[in-house]
């Protein structure tokens, strides 16, 4: 779908903004909102560029610039910290050859943290893009992440 | 031991959360039929007198909230329904089972709440992250739809009511009633001054409950059973059943349906006992923006009322359990670095004071500063930003920052080897 069809699909009404940019992040590969994308909302919606903008980056699960087509939100609350996300992170980062916060070159996956996932029973924890994983290890790290790289090539 | 009491999650892991028949052969809508059969107040009276409280966090009785919002502004065109699905407290994921396990029973509960208050439209505000839960919740509103308990003339009652799913987007702070209002009118997640509450000038300026997803659970089941039965559970002033989330240092860290009143030794029994034997050393009640307590409160009641009077927090019910060698300063100092990161921005003393009290906490490992004077220091500070902040993000700091230094003042100075 296009960004105008996929807009469309919702009524032009200013309360609909978030759904609409969730829509427009989701529909593209580079997980994140373009400014032709949001310029096209802003028009829709009959709001200022300025106010769809601020919307977008207030919010941490929109992005600006492009990012993975996996994105890794790793948990850090308290829960996940008592049972060690730290070396989950490290380990994450070392697999992947990225710092947190960057993409990979392959551009397949960026690496995120995130607030409480409210997987506190399962801990440590981390989603990758709609997917949650649970009572991570070094071991269950390499196989998920071979997982998606697998993935990616059959799609 | 004590036993689980599923009052709520009777359902869970018995239907097929997907299915609307087996919602409905398990006694599902049983408890809407009833209430349409009602007078919009007598269904507040019932919610009223079951002693229905909030079980966002708050503890406020809800057949209150759903009375000032009926008899607010009368002349009003609309009045709206939002359920606040936007768990974010950590260590709290209770809602996220009702949602994932059993949809249909707070979707009943919304449906209710709409009836009770006179309203025709509402919203489910979900919080981003929780895809298997939008999922679920949209199969569910889709279905109810199908089936009549949605849209025009409800169960042949003459009740029209529409729902509508909004999604979160990573803010934390939006599950405080009045940001949720911004950001589900589509703006960035700051809170209002208030009053005016919801109930007053909720979104799109008109009366709004807003109602947390565990809250309309227990709805449903007081409006299927009726107060007297609901009243049996738990304790006078709060009566009815917890969902505990219970993570950290123990053995079977879960979810846990139980009476209001169970002591935090009974839960950790019944979550297997501390992980490998480990001595208990402190839990976090309420999340980040809850309390610590120490081995003094294990006996205690927790309802409400009782938690409030020894100073802790029941809040959303997650309790976060730390064993002998755990550093209270670590779990405070990952609380801090929370707020920190949620904080919107929007009133100076929380932007600043958040960063500040990260920081000075970070500096209680430094021992060239006098730390019982620091910790002093960031006491008074989180109580200047509980009184000049806006929302209850500003608000909350204090609360994991004293308990800690009650209970624990030695070890965060350093103090004790």
């Amino acid at each position: 779908m296009s960004i105008k069809e996929i807009i469309r699909q919702f009524k032009p009404e200013h309360h609909n903004l978030l759904n609409i940019m969730h829509a427009l992040q989701n529909s593209n590969p580079g997980n994140y909102l373009t400014k032709e994308a949001l310029e096209e909302t802003a028009s829709y919606l009959g709001l200022t560029k300025a106010s769809v903008y601020g919307v977008a980056t207030y919010y941490t699960m929109f992005s600006l610039e492009p990012r993975g087509r996996y994105i890794i939100r790793v948990c850090i609350s308290p829960v996940c910290e008592i049972i060690k996300a730290e070396t989950i992170i490290k380990h994450l980062e070392k697999v992947l050859g990225i710092k947190t916060g960057q993409t990979s070159s392959d551009r397949l996956f960026t690496l995120e943290l995130s607030e409480c996932l409210g997987q506190c029973h399962k801990a440590p924890s981390m989603m990758i893009n709609d997917r949650v994983h649970n009572c991570l290890d070094k071991n269950s790290i390499e196989e998920i992440i071979e997982e998606y790289r697998q993935m990616s090539k059959s799609d | 031991m004590i036993k689980e009491e599923r009052i709520l999650l009777k359902n869970a892991g018995k239907i097929n959360p997907l299915s609307i028949n087996d919602y409905t052969k398990a006694g599902g809508y049983r408890g809407l039929k009833k209430a349409l059969a009602m007078e919009p107040v007598e269904v507040i009276d019932e919610l009223l007198e079951a002693g229905l409280r909030g079980r966002g966090g708050a503890g406020f009785s809800t057949g209150m909230k759903q009375r000032f919002t009926s008899e607010s502004c009368l002349r009003c065109p609309q009045r709206y329904v939002v359920v606040n699905a936007d768990e974010g407290e950590p260590g709290t994921y209770k809602d996220r089972i009702i949602m994932e396990q059993d949809p249909h029973l707070y979707l009943e509960g919304t449906i209710i709440a709409a009836h009770a208050i006179r309203s025709s439209q509402g919203y489910i505000y979900i919080r981003g992250e929780y895809q298997d839960s939008i999922e679920k919740t949209r199969k569910a509103v889709e279905d109810a739809y199908k089936k009549g308990f949605l849209g025009k003339n409800i169960m042949g009652s003459g009740f029209d009511f529409d729902l509508e799913i909004k999604l979160g987007a990573g803010s934390y702070l939006c599950g405080e009633e009045l940001t949720m209002l911004e950001s589900l009118e589509g703006k960035r997640g700051t809170p209002r001054i208030k009053p005016p509450f919801p109930a007053e000038k909720g979104v799109f300026g008109m009366p709004t409950l807003v109602n947390n997803v565990e809250t309309l659970a227990n709805a449903t089941r007081i409006l299927e059973k009726g107060k007297q039965w609901y009243r049996q559970t738990g304790t006078d002033t709060s009566p009815g059943t917890k969902i505990f989330t219970i993570s950290g240092q123990v053995n079977k860290a879960g979810y846990y349906e139980l009476p209001l009143g169970v002591s935090l030794r009974e839960l950790i029994e019944l979550a297997g006992g501390m992980r490998n034997g480990k001595p208990f050393k402190a839990a976090l009640l309420g999340g980040a923006a809850g309390t610590f307590v120490d081995s003094s409160m294990l006996d205690e009641e927790m309802s409400y009322d009782n938690l409030k009077k020894k100073g802790a927090t029941l809040g959303s019910g997650a309790v976060i359990v730390l064993a002998g060698e755990d550093s209270i300063a670590r779990t405070l100092i990952n609380c801090l670095r929370f707020f920190k990161h949620e904080s919107c921005g929007k009133c100076i003393p929380c932007r600043v004071g958040t960063a500040q009290l990260l920081i000075s906490a970070r500096q209680l490992n430094d021992t060239a500063r006098d730390k019982k004077k620091l910790l002093g220091e960031m006491i008074r500070d989180s109580g200047l930003m509980a009184a000049t902040s806006l929302c209850p993000l500003g608000q909350s700091p204090i609360l994991p920052l004293k308990s800690a230094a009650r209970y624990f003042e030695d070890e965060l100075c350093g103090l004790e080897n």
